[in-house]
C-alpha cells in the first residue's frame, strides 16, 4: 500500500491554503508550500510555531481545518493515517516495548495486505538493521538500547516501509551534541542513499542549515522565508530570518533616505549606515523603523592605530572577549555608543594575521554592500 | 559508602517494623490459630477442643460441591467482569475528553457508597417476581425466573466487582502513551490492528492486576450467591458461614478455610508466573 504509487508530479507534498486550529489556537496559519521529490526538506522556527502541527498534517494524525494537503499529487484530506504512504520518525521515538528491535522494525511490513512471507521479513529486518548500522541488536529490547540505538531503530522503522516521504520529528534534540552531528551526516548520507523526501522538524538552526535542500522558517503558524540555505543566509528577507539563521549584528534606527542602491539608517545612536536592501521584502519607506544588519565575518577588525582608509563603515572598540574557535576566533566588540558587534576573524587572512586578546583597542569596519537594511516586522 | 549502606539498612528495618509487626499480629497470628484448630476436635457444644486429628481434612469431600462450585464460578465471574471493565476503561481512557474524566470514574465508584448489602437485597428485588420478571411479564415473556439462577449470581459478581476491574484497567490504559498508537497507525495498522497489537498487549499489566484482586476476593465471596443464588448456588464462603456461625463446627470450618488458602497459593502463584513471562513490558511495568 505504501509502495510507489504513480507520482507524475514532481512534489511529493504540498499543502494549499492549509489552516489548522485547535479551538482558537491557530497551529497553522494558511501555509502554501511544495515539497520536491528526493529532497530534503526543513521546518524550522522556535516553539509552538506550528511546526509539529504542519508534520502531523502530513502524517494524517490530524486533519486540517482549512485547505488541502497532497502526497505525491493526490489530496489526502480525510485519508486516515495508515493510508498514507508516508512514515514518521517521532520525537520521543515511541518504540514499541513489548516488542524486541526487530518486531519493532518488522511490524511495518507486517500490517500490508497480502503480508510477506516471513523470510522475506526477516530478510528485509536484517538488511535495514545493517543500513543503520545496528547489525545484531534484532534480539535486543528496545529499553536497553542508548538513545542514539533506538534513534536508529525508530529510522529503520519507518523506512523499512520505503515511504515516499519520511517524516522527522526533531529526531535528534535528545542526543548529546556529539552523537547528534554525527547522526546529522548519517541522516544526510542515508537520505541520498535511498533517496526518499525526508521531511525534517527542528528548531536547531545549525541543524536546518547542515542537513537541509530547502529551508521553511515559520512563526506564529506561517511561513516567514523558505529558500535554500545559503539563500536565507545570505539573503533574509527580515529580521526574524536574519536573526534565526546564523549570528548577525543588528543596528537599530530609522529610515532616512531610500535610493536604487540601498537605504540611509539614522541608528538610535546618531550615526547614518548605509545598507543594501534585502531581496524580496516589502518596500522599504523612509522613516520607518529598520535595522542594519552584518554578519559577524563581513566585519575586520584592525589595531586601533592602524591607519588604512576604510571605504565603508569604520568603528571603534575594545575587545571584551574572544573566544578561540580553532581556525576562526569570535571577538566581541563593546563599541563607543553603538552597543556590543560581534566579529568572526579567520585565523590567517593576509594583512591581519595579528589577533587580539581583551582590552585592546581596535577598529572595526565593513563594506556598505555587505551590510542588509532589514524592516521591522 | 559502606558507612551509609549500613544506616540506611537501619534506616529500612525501622521503616519496615510497623508493617511487620502488623502483618505478623492481623495475618500470621489468626491464620496460626486457623491452622491449629484445623487439626481440633469439635468441642460437644461447638466450636473447638484441642486434639490432634486429620479427621477434618479426610472429611473435606463432603463440601465437594462448594469447592466446585466456588472454583468454576470464581474464574468465570473474574472473566465477565473482565469482558465488561474493559470496554469501559477503555472508553474512560482513551475517548473520553479529559475534562469529564474525573466525573466519569467518580460515577464508577458511587454505587460503593452503599454497603454491597444493601445494593444486593435491591438486586434480589429487581430480579425477584415483582421486578424485571413482572415487566417482562406485561410485554408478553412469561414464566421468567432471574432470581436464584447461576446467572443471577454472576451477575450479581459483575456488578459488585466491577469497579475492582476498571481501575487497574484504566490506569495501565490512561497512562500508555499516545504516540504507541500513532506509530502503530503510521506503520499502516487499521484502529482495529492497533487495539490488538499494541493497545492490548500494552495493558495487559492492569488486565493482570485487575483479575488478580476480583478472583482472589471471589474465593471467599458468600454475600452475592447466598441472596442471590438462593441456597443453589452456594460457595466455599456459604459453606464457612454456616460451619462457623450455625453448626459451629470450628475445626471442621478450619479445615476447609487452610485448604482454600492452600489452592489460592497454588493458582495466583501459577498466574502470577504465567502473566510475568508473557509481559514483555519489563518488570517495572509488569509490576505495577
Ligand atoms: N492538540 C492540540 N490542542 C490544542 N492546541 C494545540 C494542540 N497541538 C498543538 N497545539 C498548539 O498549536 C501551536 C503549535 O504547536 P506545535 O506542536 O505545532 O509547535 P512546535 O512548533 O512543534 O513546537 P515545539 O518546537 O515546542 O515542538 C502551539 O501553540 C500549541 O499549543
Ligand atoms: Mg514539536
Amino acid at each position: 500500500m505504501t509502495a510507489q504509487s504513480k507520482i507524475t508530479k514532481t512534489y511529493d507534498i504540498e499543502f494549499k491554503g492549509v489552516t489548522k486550529r485547535f479551538g482558537d489556537v491557530v497551529a497553522v496559519d494558511n501555509v502554501s508550500l511544495s515539497v520536491e521529490r528526493g529532497s530534503f526538506f526543513s521546518f524550522l522556527g522556535p516553539s509552538g510555531c506550528g511546526k509539529t502541527s504542519s508534520l502531523r498534517l502530513i502524517a494524517g494524525f490530524d486533519q486540517p481545518t482549512e485547505g488541502d494537503v497532497f502526497i505525491g499529487g493526490h489530496s489526502v484530506v480525510g485519508t486516515p493515517s495508515h493510508k498514507r504512504p508516508v512514515n514518521m520518525v517521532f520525537q520521543q521515538y515511541a518504540l514499541f516495548p513489548h516488542m524486541d528491535v526487530r518486531d519493532n522494525i518488522a511490524y511495518g511490513l507486517r500490517q500490508r495486505s497480502p503480508k510477506p512471507s516471513n523470510q522475506e521479513i526477516l530478510k528485509r529486518v536484517d538488511e535495514t538493521l545493517e543500513m543503520v548500522r545496528l547489525s545484531g541488536y534484532g534480539k535486543r529490547r528496545v529499553w536497553e538500547l542508548s538513545g542514539g540505538q533506538q534513534q536508529r531503530v525508530a529510522l529503520a522503522r519507518a523506512l523499512i516501509n520505503r515511504p515516499t516521504c519520511l517524516l522527522l520529528d526533531e529526531p535528534l534534540a535528545a542526543l548529546d551534541r556529539k552523537l547528534r552531528s554525527e547522526m546529522q551526516m548519517e541522516l544526510q548520507t542515508l537520505q541520498r542513499d535511498v533517496g526518499i523526501t525526508f521531511i525534517l522538524v527542528t528548531h536547531d538552526q545549525e541543524e536546518a542549515l547542515s542537513m537541509s535542500d530547502r529551508i521553511c522558517i515559520m512563526r506564529e503558524g506561517k511561513i516567514v522565508q523558505s529558500g535554500s540555505p545559503r539563500d536565507l543566509y545570505d539573503n533574509p528577507r527580515n529580521r526574524y530570518v536574519a536573526d534565526f539563521v546564523g549570528k548577525t549584528n543588528f543596528f537599530n534606527g530609522k529610515i532616512c533616505d531610500v535610493n536604487a542602491t540601498g537605504a540611509t539608517i539614522q541608528i538610535d545612536s546618531g550615526l547614518s549606515l548605509l545598507g543594501a536592501p534585502a531581496k524580496g521584502a516589502a518596500p522599504l519607506i523612509i522613516g520607518g523603523k529598520a535595522s542594519i544588519a552584518v554578519r559577524p565575518e563581513m566585519i575586520s577588525i584592525t589595531a586601533a592605530d592602524h591607519t588604512k582608509f576604510h571605504p565603508g563603515v569604520s568603528l571603534p572598540g575594545k575587545v571584551i572577549n574572544r573566544i578561540f574557535l580553532g581556525e576562526r576566533s569570535e571577538y566581541l566588540i563593546e563599541t563607543q555608543g553603538h552597543g556590543e558587534v560581534l566579529v568572526l576573524s579567520p585565523k590567517n587572512i593576509t594583512g591581519s594575521t595579528q589577533s587580539f586578546v581583551p582590552g585592546d583597542q581596535v577598529s572595526i569596519s565593513w563594506q556598505a554592500e555587505s551590510a542588509l537594511v532589514l524592516a521591522d516586522t | 559508602m559502606k558507612q551509609q549502606s549500613k544506616s540506611n539498612r537501619w534506616l529500612t528495618a525501622a521503616l519496615l517494623t510497623p508493617t511487620g509487626l502488623w502483618f505478623a499480629f492481623m495475618l500470621v497470628l489468626p491464620l496460626i490459630v486457623i491452622l491449629v484448630f484445623s487439626f481440633g476436635e469439635r468441642a460437644a457444644v461447638g466450636g473447638y477442643a484441642g486434639g490432634f486429628t486429620l479427621e477434618h481434612y479426610a472429611n473435606l469431600g463432603a463440601r465437594l460441591k462448594a469447592f466446585s462450585n466456588t472454583l468454576t464460578y470464581a474464574p468465570i465471574g473474574t472473566f465477565l467482569s473482565l469482558l465488561v471493565a474493559y470496554p469501559l476503561a477503555y472508553y474512560l481512557a482513551i475517548k473520553v475528553n479529559r475534562r469529564y474524566k474525573l466525573m466519569l470514574l467518580v460515577l464508577v465508584i458511587v454505587p460503593f457508597w452503599t454497603s454491597l448489602l444493601i445494593r444486593t437485597y435491591a438486586w434480589i428485588y429487581l430480579l425477584g417476581g415483582k421486578g424485571i420478571p413482572s415487566i417482562l411479564d406485561w410485554i408478553g415473556i412469561e414464566d421468567v425466573r432471574l432470581i436464584n439462577t447461576p446467572g443471577a449470581v454472576l451477575m450479581g459478581i459483575v456488578y459488585g466487582y466491577l469497579p475492582l476491574m476498571v481501575f487497574p484497567i484504566y490506569v495501565s490504559l490512561d497512562k500508555l502513551n499516545k504516540s504507541y498508537l500513532e506509530a502503530s497507525s503510521d506503520l499502516g495498522a487499521s484502529p482495529y490492528k492497533t487495539f490488538m497489537q499494541v493497545t492490548l498487549p500494552l495493558s495487559m499489566p492492569g488486565v493482570a492486576t485487575g483479575c488478580m484482586l476480583v478472583f482472589i476476593l471471589l474465593m471467599g465471596e458468600f454475600l452475592i450467591p447466598a441472596f442471590l443464588g438462593g441456597g443453589k448456588v452456594f460457595f466455599i464462603g456459604n459453606a464457612l458461614v454456616d460451619l462457623f456461625l450455625q453448626s459451629r463446627n470450628w475445626p471442621f470450618g478450619s479445615a476447609i478455610s487452610i485448604t482454600l488458602v492452600v489452592i489460592m497459593l497454588i493458582t495466583v502463584s501459577l498466574y502470577m508466573r504465567m502473566t510475568l513471562r508473557n509481559s514483555k513490558t519489563g518488570v517495572d511495568e509488569s509490576l505495577m
